[in-house]
């Protein structure tokens, strides 16, 4: 399949990338890691006029530790964070990485790329919703930061302008006694999930200080699970609170049917996910190595 | 499209060998090993960056070859199933998936070897989960993987004797 013919600009700098888009206009489009992107244009469901390439423009990709918080470069590859162990430090952010698609992709995808797309399938956004993310974005005018709770607007919508781009993604270490899981049930590797569920978990003893919960693929955005954050914090992990934040998790999530499950199939689903990936981050919270695998069909 | 689009001068190795070439930016990077190259044992299966059978090393790293635009390899090198032979000795990898009979109609096993370079690059004693994970971005449905599996651990095991 060919995508429709367009004009190439290769990026020296992300700076110039801005300049790019913003004297091409609203045709032209950022390719980064093209994972998503370059499946679309070849179905023509994206036929932008020019790509700027930023795959091009050294010092993107990176994994530093910083005051407490590890910085993303925009352009990092899924791979290199899988086999981070920097990022390994916050094993959620493993298991995302390790998670996404195939070897393949995750050599070639990006983490400034899967936040700038926003599919609603998409594995960061979930997992960084349940850490304290920003979102640095660079336009014409300088920088600015965006929590991620606010930078993902919709579906494939986001704070972004036409003419700014991410230029990194910061992740504040969770404190002590915090442990997470990150879990998504998929048909097979390559495709995305048919329902996935994030859980960060602070705990003091068997009481959780502190509860985060994302569920993913079952809105038009990941969604934050606030009603089962709150049936744990504050209390014991035990079934019954564990029950409450799955029923919460389950009544939060708004799944459409499609091919990959009905609506009440995928609700049942991440509630499941959710029972598990709270299990995993207890585990984690007191210093266990637990490895987390998603579940295959 | 009346309006014409600029070609795009890059410069790549393929195998080894250098090559210069002019393309249009929506070229795939499977189409200029192809079409352009000659380098017909990349397939195409899916087109649809699912089922891997175009799957090429690209400085090392497996990668998808029908979801890569050719300008995107400027500069880089990449190994296809045709550069796996050396002196007109087979790759370990590949009388490996023979002698295990990896394969039936071996339309997708490009693609599997290249994966299992990678694979065995980093990863001389591979268990079954490494192997899954490694080959979970190609597709086979012919020979329901058993023989793949058999393949890649001899494959390893041979390799390890060879260093």
């Amino acid at each position: 399949m060919y995508p429709r013919a367009f004009h190439y600009h290769r990026a020296g700098s992300l700076q110039e990338a801005v300049t790019m888009l913003s004297q091409l206009g609203d045709d032209a489009k950022l390719l980064a890691g093209g994972q998503s992107l370059i499946p679309l244009m070849k179905l023509r469901f994206a036929n932008p006029a020019h790509l700027v390439d930023l795959n091009f423009v050294s010092g993107t990709s990176y994994i530093k530790e910083e005051n407490g918080s590890l910085l993303f470069g925009p352009l990092t590859r899924h791979a290199e964070i899988e086999n981070s162990a920097l990022a390994a430090k916050i094993p959620i952010l493993h298991d995302c990485a390790a998670g996404i698609a195939d070897v393949q992709v995750r050599n070639r995808g990006t983490i400034g790329g899967s936040l700038a797309e926003a599919d609603p399938s998409g594995d960061w956004a979930v997992v960084l919703m349940t850490l304290s993310t920003d979102v640095r974005c660079l336009g014409r005018n300088g920088q600015r930061t965006v929590a991620l709770n606010s930078f993902i607007k919709d579906a494939y919508t986001t704070e972004l302008a036409h003419d700014e781009l991410v230029s990194e993604v910061t992740v504040k270490m969770p404190p002590k006694g915090s442990g997470g899981a990150y879990l998504a049930f998929k048909r097979a590797a390559p495709v995305y999930p048919t329902a996935s569920a994030a859980v960060q978990l602070t705990m003091e003893g068997d009481t959780c200080k502190d509860a985060a919960i994302a569920l993913g693929c079952v809105g038009l955005t990941a969604i934050k699970a606030t009603d089962a954050e709150a049936a744990l914090r504050g209390k014991a992990v035990t079934e019954k609170s564990v029950a409450a934040a799955v029923e919460a998790a389950r009544t939060v999530a708004d799944p459409q049917p499609d091919m990959r499950g009905s609506a009440d199939y995928k609700r049942t689903l991440v509630g499941a996910l959710v029972k598990r990936a709270i299990a995993a981050a207890v585990r984690r919270a007191r210093g266990e190595q637990v490895e987390v695998n998603h579940l295959y069909a | 499209m009346p309006e014409t689009i600029e070609k795009v001068s890059i410069q790549l190795k393929v195998n080894g060998k250098s090559h210069s070439v002019s393309v249009e930016p929506r070229t795939l990077l499977v189409e200029l090993l192809r079409e352009h190259l000659d380098l017909t044992g990349t397939h195409v299966g899916c087109d649809t960056t699912y089922c891997g059978a175009c799957t090429v090393l690209m400085n090392g790293a497996a990668v998808k070859s029908c979801t890569m635009f050719a300008v995107q390899a400027d500069g880089a090198e990449i190994t296809t199933v045709e550069g796996l032979e050396k002196d007109g000795q087979l790759h370990p990898i590949q009388r490996a998936f023979g002698d295990a009979y990896g394969l039936q109609c071996g339309y997708c096993t490009p693609g599997f070897m290249l994966s299992a370079m990678q694979l065995l690059a980093h990863n001389q004693q591979p268990s079954d989960h490494d192997i899954r994970k490694a080959i979970a971005g190609n597709t086979c449905r012919c020979t329901g993987y058993q023989n793949i599996f058999k393949a890649i651990q001899l494959a390893a095991q041979n390799m390890k004797g060879a260093r």
